[in-house]
C-alpha cells in the first residue's frame, strides 16, 4: 500500500517540495496509530451498546473499569501485574506472524514452561538461588521452545497448519501438566489443588522497589524491546520479513526460510515458557492447574491489536491487562457474569480484524496521491 | 462401575458406544465445515459456535421445555455466527483465519455471559432411540443407544455426498472454491456463495451444541466443549472434504475421545490424563501423517487458504 506505491524518487516527481516532509514523514505513520485507535474506540462503542442492551449503564461499567484497571495507583499495579505474561504471550503471536505464520498455542508453551520451571525449581534446592532462578527461566524458554519451535518445524518440513496444530498441542500440553501434577511431579502434601512441591521461598522472584509489581514486568519489556531489535535491526529480521512477505522469493534469495522459521517460532514459543515460568516463580510458588488462566489467548488479541509490533504490545498489554483487573470489580459493582470482559475482548478483535481493511484506502495518509487524485482510483 | 461378567470386553464396548455417542457433534460440526471449505474459505470460529450453540440450546430447552426448540434455536443462532464470518470475510484485507479466532473468543465469551444463569437448572434431554433392546447385558444396552441427532448427523453425510456431486447447488460450490474467477465467468458471485456456505455451516456447528447441553454430556457447563469444534476442522482436511470421510473419521475421533471414559469404567485411572489427550495426539499425528511440503492435498479446493 504506502510503502509499495512510494519508493523514493516518486514524491521528488511529483512537485514534494510544496510540502514540508515532516508533514509527510507524519502522515505515512499516522495510519499506524489512528486506524488501531478508531477501531478501539469502535469497539468500545458497540460494546456500550450491547451492555445497554442488556439493561446496564455502559457509562458506569467503563467508570468501574476505569477505576478497576487504572484509577489508583493500587488498580495500575494490579493492570501491570497482569500486564507481564501477556507481553510474553503476545510475542508468541508476534514474532511468528512476522513470518506470515498464525500460531495461537501459546497457553500450551506457557503451561510447560511453568511446570518444567517448577520441576527445575525443586530439582535443584540447595544451589544459590541466582542459579537456581536462571536454570528456572533456562528450563520455562527451553520447554516453551521445543513446544513452539515443533509446531514451526511440522509447518515448514511437512506443511501442518500451524493454527490448528499449535492449537492441539495446546490441549495436549494442559493434558501434559495434569498428568504430571496429579501423578509424578505431585506434593502429596497439596491435598485439594494438586500442585507440585512448592518452591524455597528464596528462590521466589520478589518486587520491583517501590511497586506491588513483581520483576516479571521488567523481564517483559525487554523481551519486546529485543524482539524489536530482532526484527527491525538485524539481517534475520530482516530475512524473516522478507519470508512474511513472500516465501518463495525468500527461497529464491537463497534465505534458508527452514531455520528462521524454525528459530523464530522456538523463540517465541520460548518468551511464552518464560511467562509459565514467571508465573511460578513469582505468583503461584508452584505449577498447578491455574497456570492455564487464559493468557496465551489474551495475548493472541494483543498482538493483533498491536498488529505484531513487539514495541506497540507493550502500552496494548497494559491496556488489556488493566481490562482484565477490572473484571472482578465489575462482577461486584455491577452484578454481570465475569464473561464480560471476554465478550469486549471478543468485540475488540473482530473490529480491529475488521479494521484492516481501511488500511491504504485514506488519501490523508499517503502523500504520493496528494497532488494526484488519478492515483487514488487504484487504491480505492 | 462394575463390570458385570463381561471384564475387559467391556472397554471395546464402551468404545464403540461411546464412538457413537461423541462422535455426533463432530459428524455435524465437520460436515458444516466441509461445506464451508468446499466454498474456498475455512472457519476456525466453528468452536466458539458450537459452545454458543450448546448454552443456545440448553438455555432455550430450560425456558420452554422443550428440547427440539432448543435445537432450531441452536441452529438459528450458529446461521447468525456463520454469515457473520462470511459477511465479514468479503472485505479486502480481511483474513478468514483470524476471523475465525476472534470468533472462537467472542462466541465463547458470549456463550458464558448468557449462559450464567443456566448452569444450575436441567433441561429434558434430546431423546434416543434404544437398539439393544435385544440384549439384556446393560453394557451393550448402553452402547446401542442410539441418539437420533447421531442417525440424522449419517443420513445427512450420504446426502451431502450425493449432492456435491450431483447436484446444481453441489457444482456451483464446488466451483466456486476451485477458482473464483471461474466462477464470476459463469456468472457466479463468489462471496454470495460462500456466505450461504459459512451460515449452513455455522448452523451445523449450531446443532453440534445442542447435542453436546442436550444429550450427551447433557448439561452446560463453561467446559462443555474442549476443542471438538477445531478437531472437527482438522478433521475435514484428514476426510479430504468428502462427507463420507467426515463421518468415518467423525467416529474414528469419538473413539480415541471414548478411550479414557472407557479405561476408567474398567478400573483403569493410571495416567487417565494422557487418554483424555488421545484424540489431539490422534489429530495431530493424522494431520502430520496426511500433510505434504512438495505436492498439494488430493481434492482440495483451490481457493482454500489453509493448504497453500
Amino acid at each position: 500500500m504506502a510503502d509499495t506505491v512510494s519508493s523514493a524518487n516518486v514524491p521528488v516527481m511529483l512537485g514534494a517540495k510544496n510540502y514540508p516532509t515532516a508533514l509527510e514523514w507524519i502522515a505515512r505513520r499516522a495510519e499506524a496509530f489512528v486506524i488501531p485507535l478508531a477501531a478501539l474506540i469502535v469497539g468500545m462503542v458497540l460494546f456500550s451498546l450491547f451492555i445497554a442492551l442488556v439493561g446496564k449503564s455502559p457509562a458506569q461499567l467503563y467508570e468501574t473499569m476505569w477505576r478497576g484497571g487504572f484509577g489508583s495507583w493500587f488498580s495500575v499495579q494490579n493492570s501491570l501485574s497482569r500486564a507481564a505474561p501477556l507481553l510474553l504471550a503476545a510475542l508468541c503471536v508476534a514474532l511468528p506472524a512476522r513470518l506470515g505464520l498464525v500460531v495461537i498455542g501459546g497457553e500450551g508453551a506457557i503451561v510447560l514452561g511453568g511446570v518444567a520451571a517448577a520441576a527445575m525449581g525443586v530439582a535443584a534446592s540447595g544451589a544459590p538461588a541466582f542459579f537456581v532462578i536462571l536454570a528456572m527461566g533456562v528450563a520455562g524458554l527451553a520447554a516453551g521452545g521445543i513446544w513452539i519451535g515443533a509446531v514451526g518445524a511440522l509447518r515448514h518440513y511437512r506443511a501442518v497448519n500451524e493454527t490448528i496444530s499449535s492449537l492441539l498441542m495446546a490441549y495436549i500440553a494442559i493434558a501434559l501438566m495434569n498428568h504430571l501434577v496429579e501423578g509424578p511431579l505431585r506434593d502429596p502434601a497439596s491435598l485439594n489443588k494438586p500442585s507440585t512441591e512448592p518452591l524455597a521461598e528464596a528462590y521466589r522472584i520478589g518486587n520491583i522497589p517501590g511497586m506491588d509489581v513483581h520483576w516479571g514486568l521488567v523481564v517483559g519489556i525487554i523481551a519486546c524491546i529485543l524482539s524489536w531489535l530482532l526484527i527491525e535491526k538485524t539481517r534475520w529480521g530482516f530475512a524473516a520479513r522478507i519470508a512474511g512477505g513472500n516465501v518463495r522469493a525468500a527461497q529464491v534469495q537463497g534465505l534458508a526460510v527452514g531455520p528462521l522459521i524454525v528459530g523464530f517460532t522456538a523463540l517465541a514459543g520460548g518468551f511464552a515458557g518464560l511467562a509459565g515460568m514467571l508465573e511460578v516463580a513469582a505468583v503461584q510458588g508452584s505449577a498447578n492447574a491455574s497456570l492455564a488462566a487464559g493468557y496465551g489467548y489474551t495475548g493472541i488479541l494483543v498482538a493483533f491489536l498491536a498488529r505484531h509490533n513487539p514495541l506497540a504490545i507493550i502500552p496494548v498489554a497494559f491496556l488489556l491487562g488493566g481490562i482484565d483487573a477490572s473484571g472482578g470489580l465489575i462482577q461486584r459493582r455491577m452484578d454481570l457474569p465475569d464473561a464480560t470482559v471476554l465478550v469486549l475482548q471478543g468485540m475488540l478483535f473482530v473490529v480491529i480484524l475488521f479494521s484492516e481493511t481501511f488500511y491504504g484506502r485514506f488519501k490523508a495518509f499517503n502523500p504520493d496521491l496528494w497532488q494526484r487524485p488519478d492515483l487514488l482510483k487504484g487504491t480505492a | 462401575m462394575d463390570a458385570t461378567g463381561i471384564g475387559l470386553w467391556g472397554v471395546p464396548l464402551a468404545m464403540l458406544g461411546g464412538a457413537i455417542r461423541v462422535s455426533t457433534p463432530f459428524i455435524f460440526v465437520s460436515l458444516g465445515e466441509a461445506i464451508t471449505e468446499r466454498s474456498g474459505r475455512i472457519n476456525l470460529g466453528l468452536e466458539g459456535t458450537l459452545v454458543f450453540g450448546a448454552m443456545t440450546a440448553y438455555a432455550v430447552a430450560v425456558m420452554t421445555g422443550s428440547p427440539w426448540l432448543g435445537l432450531l434455536a441452536a441452529a438459528a443462532a450458529g446461521l447468525c455466527f456463520g454469515l457473520f464470518h462470511g459477511w465479514i470475510c468479503k472485505f479486502r484485507g480481511v483474513n478468514d483465519i483470524a476471523i475465525g479466532i476472534a470468533l472462537m473468543l467472542f462466541g465463547s465469551g458470549l456463550a458464558f455471559f448468557f449462559g450464567k444463569p443456566f448452569i444450575q437448572p436441567s433441561a429434558p434431554d434430546l431423546p434416543a432411540i434404544p437398539f439393544g433392546g435385544w440384549s439384556d447385558i446393560p453394557q451393550v444396552q448402553a452402547a446401542l443407544n442410539v441418539n437420533v441427532l447421531f442417525l440424522i448427523g449419517a443420513a445427512l453425510a450420504v446426502f451431502l455426498w450425493w449432492a456435491f456431486r450431483n447436484t446444481r447447488a453441489g457444482l456451483i460450490l464446488r466451483v466456486v472454491g476451485d477458482s473464483s474467477d471461474a466462477a464470476r465467468a459463469m456468472g457466479l458471485n463468489p462471496n454470495t456463495v460462500r456466505l450461504i456456505a459459512t451460515g449452513i455451516g455455522g448452523a451445523l456447528a449450531g446443532i453440534g451444541g445442542a447435542y453436546l447441553s442436550l444429550y450427551y454430556p447433557g448439561s452446560w457447563t463453561e467446559g462443555i466443549s474442549s476443542g471438538q469444534g477445531l478437531m472437527a476442522v482438522a478433521l475435514v482436511i484428514f476426510a479430504r472434504w468428502n462427507p463420507l470421510g467426515c463421518f468415518a473419521a467423525a467416529l474414528l475421533f469419538g473413539g480415541a475421545g471414548a478411550l479414557g471414559p472407557a479405561l476408567q469404567s474398567v478400573g483403569v485411572t493410571q495416567g487417565y490424563y494422557l487418554f483424555y489427550a488421545a484424540p489431539y495426539i490422534l489429530t495431530l499425528v493424522i494431520m502430520i501423517a496426511t500433510s505434504s511440503p512438495s505436492r498439494s492435498l488430493a481434492g482440495a479446493p483451490g481457493e482454500l487458504s489453509i493448504t497453500k
